[in-house]
């Protein structure tokens, strides 16, 4: 446990008697009250992290002892209830937040962020309601948003699966991308996919993520890390399953896709016609993804704006990820296969 | 004699399901008719149908009707600022807005699917106006629209007024994005792996 709490950067002494969910008003006022009593508690590093602003961010799930997690849908896994994650949010080396979600019941889940005292000896519960605007400063006249509960349930909340974001079979995968932008090290204990099967914490996974890490099937290496960062920044709500589904834009990785151009990014983005309207470009020629056009490619204009209305994500960051724009933009400009004679 | 009772047993089940068919569609049209009445009374024409001028001055244009600011009329950028306490400009047509929040152009809310809201969910509809953010996750929805007290409706009165915007004739019309007010852009704090 003493282990646990360094790595979540806790130096508070457990409250003795913390509410516990369903005893007490949840979530508690106090990180340190989020801890659960038995020990367990896993760090873990997902391969596509989500940019947010350059944050240093550290991640961890405890799982309650015996139980497992439902991986009959490989791309929508059912945690038992009781299931717990953080994630610690620093930069310029202070913490700043921490988000907490925990699964109470068979489909409820409570949110909470903690925000971290000026002396970085504890984090208290921010207001759900409105969150934190401006927090701290992250860059000159940048300054950093703590999130409302609402905020983020536009993310985490999707039609019939759990709410967790990057703690699936291909974030965990052994089979780490070398090009994903923003890559952070496994830390050392962490409870991956590898560990997850060694352990029995998977139910119904497919036996051959043993033998065959999961990876993103495509053409170049470089292809391999655009879809796995669309994967990790853009289909929490771009997929095929959520109510946005209706606008016909799937940015998930496919892992049963064996066949690099069958992927959902590119069947759904690739020289389909956008309509988002980029500004400057005709009507009718702005396009998803643009086989060799950066300008006329909408994913990419919006990946660049930063301005509230147009870009994406919407929320949760004020900086342009300018490595993944590279990366990107690269791969539009030189490798992205045509489809525009399937159209 | 098998063909026989198969088609017979289709009979009957079209006999049966004939009258359902015909509530339903009954209620179908009652819906669509609440959802003009509502569309009405909460004036979304105003600013969602183009005008064109008539005798009497500026007068709704129908054959375009709730299609939007037309893509033809080109705004490029944000109106000067009035001067003295007024905030905000507006488009002669009331189909673009400037002020603080950048300039927004009046939604196509045709069922056309390119352009319109032809590919649109009951459910997203609902999730836009109880979220206030397109399709209760993008961008907010911006001034003026009414957002605040649109999201009174109950779920009923969401639904028939989406059913009466889907019972309209598709029109094309390609609304440009909102401008946003003019800020320096962002950098990241830190230095971008590659």
């Amino acid at each position: 446990m003493a282990l646990a709490w360094r790595l979540i950067g806790v130096t508070a002494v457990l409250i003795a008697g913390a509410a516990r969910a369903g005893e007490g008003p949840w979530p508690p006022k106090t990180l340190a009250e989020t801890h659960p009593e038995a020990a367990g508690v896993r760090p873990f590093s997902p391969q596509y992290p989500l940019w947010s602003d350059g944050a240093t961010k550290q991640r961890w799930v405890w799982l309650p002892r015996g139980k497992t997690i439902d991986a009959s849908d490989a791309e929508a896994w059912r945690f038992p209830v009781g299931t717990r994650f953080w994630k610690q949010f620093s930069f310029g080396g202070r913490k700043v937040e921490t988000r907490y979600l925990e699964k109470t019941g068979p489909d409820v889940w409570v949110y909470a962020t903690y925000v971290w005292s000026e002396d970085q000896r504890e984090a208290t519960l921010a207001p759900a309601a409105t969150g934190m605007r401006g927090a701290v400063e992250i860059a000159p006249g940048v300054r950093h948003d703590v999130p409302s509960v609402s905020d983020c349930k536009a993310c985490h909340e999707g039609k019939g699966r759990d709410v967790v974001l990057g703690f699936s079979a291909l974030q965990l995968s052994a089979d780490r991308d070398p090009l994903a932008p923003h890559a952070e090290a496994v830390p050392e204990g962490s409870l991956q996919l590898v560990e997850l099967l060694r352990e029995n914490r998977l139910a119904h996974a497919p036996r051959f993520w043993q033998r065959t890490p999961p990876a993103v099937a495509a053409r170049t290496p470089r292809a391999r890390a655009a879809l796995g960062y669309f994967h990790g920044n853009c289909s929490f709500c771009h997929n095929d399953r959520d109510p946005v589904s209706s606008v016909g834009l799937s940015l998930r990785a496919d892992l049963t896709a064996t066949i690099a151009d069958e992927q959902p990014a590119i069947r759904t983005a690739v020289d389909v016609p956008s309509k988002f309207q980029i500004r400057g470009i005709e009507p009718d020629r702005s396009r998803r993804l643009a086989t060799g056009d950066i300008e006329r490619s909408a994913v990419l204009v919006r990946m660049r704006a930063r301005d509230g209305l147009s870009q994406m994500p919407p929320l949760g960051s004020k900086c342009a990820d300018t490595a993944a724009l590279d990366l990107i933009s690269t791969w539009v400009a030189d490798e992205l296969p045509s489809r525009a004679g399937g159209m | 004699m098998k063909t026989a009772k198969i088609t017979l047993t289709a009979f009957t089940i079209a006999l049966l399901a004939a009258p359902a068919a015909r509530a339903a569609g009954k209620k179908d049209v009652e819906q669509i008719k609440r959802g003009e009445h509502l569309v009405k009374v909460g004036l979304c024409a105003d600013c969602h149908t183009p005008k064109k001028m008539g005798p009497n001055g500026p007068e709704e244009d129908i054959s375009k009707m709730l299609s939007g600011h037309p893509a033809a009329h080109l705004v490029t950028q944000a109106a000067d600022k009035p001067a003295g306490p007024w905030a905000i400009a507006v488009a002669g047509d009331l189909t673009a807005w400037s002020g603080p929040w950048g300039v927004t152009f009046t939604r196509n809310l045709t069922p056309d699917k390119k352009t319109g809201l032809g590919d649109w969910t009951e459910q997203n509809f609902i999730d836009t106006i109880r979220t206030g953010k397109k399709l209760g996750k993008g961008r907010p929805i911006l001034p003026p629209m009414p957002i605040a007290g649109i999201q009174n409706y109950s779920d009923d009165e969401l639904k028939a007024i989406f059913a009466y915007l889907q019972s309209l004739p598709p029109i094309s019309n390609a609304v440009p994005e909102p401008i946003p007010p003019a800020a320096p852009t962002a950098q990241p704090p830190v230095a971008a792996k590659k």
